[in-house]
């Protein structure tokens, strides 16, 4: 085999492009999930996020990672997907 | 041996090489059983001379070792007694009684000694062993071959393909790859770990393309594997040390026999250049994370600085001279077994304290240099590694100390006064909570300290290993055995 033949070194995996979830037309009535990553402050900027949109009349769902130096849980993602329409991932640092 | 029909005639074979000393000896016997109308049919086969031996009519050649290798050889000359394709006995070298009741004939090589151990089959030989090997393997791999252009530079286009961390790399050729695999009895497509940030399954192979373009030898692999698998655990978490701004990366510490097996160095310039397992083993977990799990400066790692350590991280502890067990044995593992321990590690600091000569004052020295490791009024959060030199070592030698003494003594000196730790003291507005002002402040959770002995044997310095977020939300060290 010639010399000029190499092994890929990579997973092989095609440019990862997902598409994104479709935008809602209007946020009327919607859901809306802050997302603390748990970095320091965030939840600061998440409290007045939430009172800013409820005084804006949506109904708004906390939710917290473990640990910022992991990724969020399949379990919690599932949970934002279930019961929110947007969600908002703050990052204070 | 499998259970197809052997790819020799029935009757007696013998498998002969003229370099060998004990054929060339019983070459007459050969001839002998060849012509004797009372002896059995006899075909020999020749490793390297196909006029070898001389007189015997229809010596087959064998130099390509085709028959060599079905016949599983490890010694010339062997006779094998062979019937419908089956092998029913065999006998290496050379003696006169069992030859005589081997084939039933009387009186063979009168004037031989009775006895002349035989010679290395041709297949034992290394270079020949590995390139058969290696032709079995080549097939086996089944990584995307990428073609390279007529024009293209056979460097340069690895760089191109964004493989490279920043340094030339091996070009990962087939037989490069089959080559670095012989060092491993791990078939090529088992799956080694879940590679972060893609969370990607790697094989044994695409661990092996990695080192290969590292520079590592074969024998290097399985320590490879292991501080690939070590990395890529929840404990570990590979992800967040690869994500965080933080400086860190994996420090990779090879521990038992292993280590020297493979020419570690743990001795002299230890944490530094010129040595090729420790440069390219740290790389090859670097290029793994990167090219597997897709984990690239600027993309999922977020350092703000990092550190030179991230090119490759790798020693090995020296535990011949230790006065200490050595880390992996004070982690579990037993005296005797090779291991590698990741740590979530920065660029090691120097600590220089040339008057200590008594265990007291040269622990004082290590608590007030750890104390100072991401910053002197954070306690608790990070992790450290201290490397302790020969000559630092040799003074809680000398004292009698052990290493849970030298432990404990260092944990009261690094209980630290919350007051002084917390927030706005000292004018810095860096520190600890003020819930922690009225009470003591360990530096270091409990296990939070690795100590491991390395070094030249000069040198009143030692070396400390700044860490990285400890514990379940960070990153935990991790010791794992190295399975040959």
């Amino acid at each position: 085999m010639s010399a000029r033949v190499l092994l890929d070194p990579t997973a092989e995996r095609s440019a990862a492009t997902r598409p994104r979830a479709r935008r809602p037309a209007t946020l009327d009535g919607a859901t809306i999930g802050l997302l603390d990553i748990r970095k320091a402050r965030g939840d600061v900027f998440l409290d007045r996020l939430a009172e800013l949109l409820t005084a804006r009349g949506f109904r708004v769902e906390r939710f917290a990672k473990p640990t910022f130096t992991k990724p969020a849980p399949i379990d919690l993602r599932r949970e934002i997907s279930r019961t929110c329409d947007v969600v908002i991932e703050a990052l204070a640092d | 041996m499998t259970d197809a029909a052997l790819p020799v005639p029935d009757g007696l074979v013998a498998v002969v090489k003229q370099e060998c000393a004990t054929c060339r000896t019983i070459a007459p016997v050969l001839v002998d059983l060849a012509t004797r109308p009372d002896a059995p049919p006899l075909t020999v086969y020749t490793q390297d001379d196909p006029m070898f031996p001389p007189g015997v009519a229809g010596v087959v050649d064998d130099t390509a070792l085709e028959t060599s290798f079905a016949l599983d050889l490890d010694t010339v000359p062997t006779l094998l007694r062979v019937e419908a394709g089956r092998e029913c006995d065999r006998i290496v070298g050379w003696r006169r009684d069992r030859w005589e009741d081997f084939t039933g004939v009387d009186n063979l090589g009168p004037d031989l000694p009775d006895y002349s151990p035989g010679c290395g089959s041709r297949t034992q030989e290394p270079a020949i062993a590995q390139a058969r090997a290696v032709a079995q393997i080549v097939p086996q791999l089944r990584s995307r071959r990428v073609e390279l252009g007529a024009e293209e530079d056979e460097l340069d286009a690895l760089f191109d393909r964004g493989w490279s961390d920043g340094l030339p790399l091996v070009p990962p050729t087939p037989e490069r790859v089959a080559r670095m695999l012989t060092g491993t009895d791990r078939a090529p497509n088992d799956i080694v770990a879940v590679v972060p940030p893609d969370l990607v399954e790697c094989t044994v192979e695409k661990v092996a393309v990695n080192a290969v373009m590292a520079g590592c030898l074969p024998e290097y692999l399985p320590v490879v594997l292991t501080a690939v698998e070590a990395a890529c655990t929840d404990t570990f978490n590979m992800h967040g040390l690869l994500a965080t701004t933080w400086f860190a990366g994996p420090v990779v510490v090879v521990h038992g026999p292993i280590a020297r097996a493979i020419g570690m160095n743990s001795g002299v310039n230890a944490l530094g250049q010129g040595h090729r397992a420790n440069a390219t083993i740290g790389r090859a977990l670097q290029l793994v994370v990167r090219n597997v799990g897709g984990g690239r400066p600027g993309e999922v790692d977020r350092a703000t600085l990092g550190q030179p350590g991230k090119y490759t991280f790798c020693f090995a502890e020296d535990e011949i001279a230790s006065p200490w067990e050595p880390m992996h044995v004070e982690r579990g593992l037993s005296p005797g077994s090779s291991a590698v321990t990741l740590f979530a590690g920065e660029g090691p600091r120097g600590v220089l304290d040339q008057l200590s000569r008594t265990p007291e004052s040269l622990t004082r020295t290590f608590a007030a240099c750890l104390r100072t490791t991401t910053h002197p009024k954070i306690a608790f959060v990070f992790d450290a590694m201290l490397v302790i030199s020969p000559e630092h070592a040799r003074v809680y030698r000398e004292a009698g100390w052990s290493k849970q003494r030298f432990r404990d003594e260092l944990d009261a000196l690094l209980m630290l006064d919350g007051a002084e730790m917390v927030r706005g003291a000292s004018g810095i507005m860096e520190g600890m909570p003020e819930a922690f002002a009225t009470v003591p402040l360990p530096k270091f959770r409990d296990g939070g300290l690795l100590i491991a002995h390395a070094g030249g044997r000069a040198g009143l310095f030692s070396a400390i290993i700044g860490g990285w977020a400890s514990g379940a939300g960070g990153s935990e060290p991790i010791t794992r055995e190295v399975i040959l």
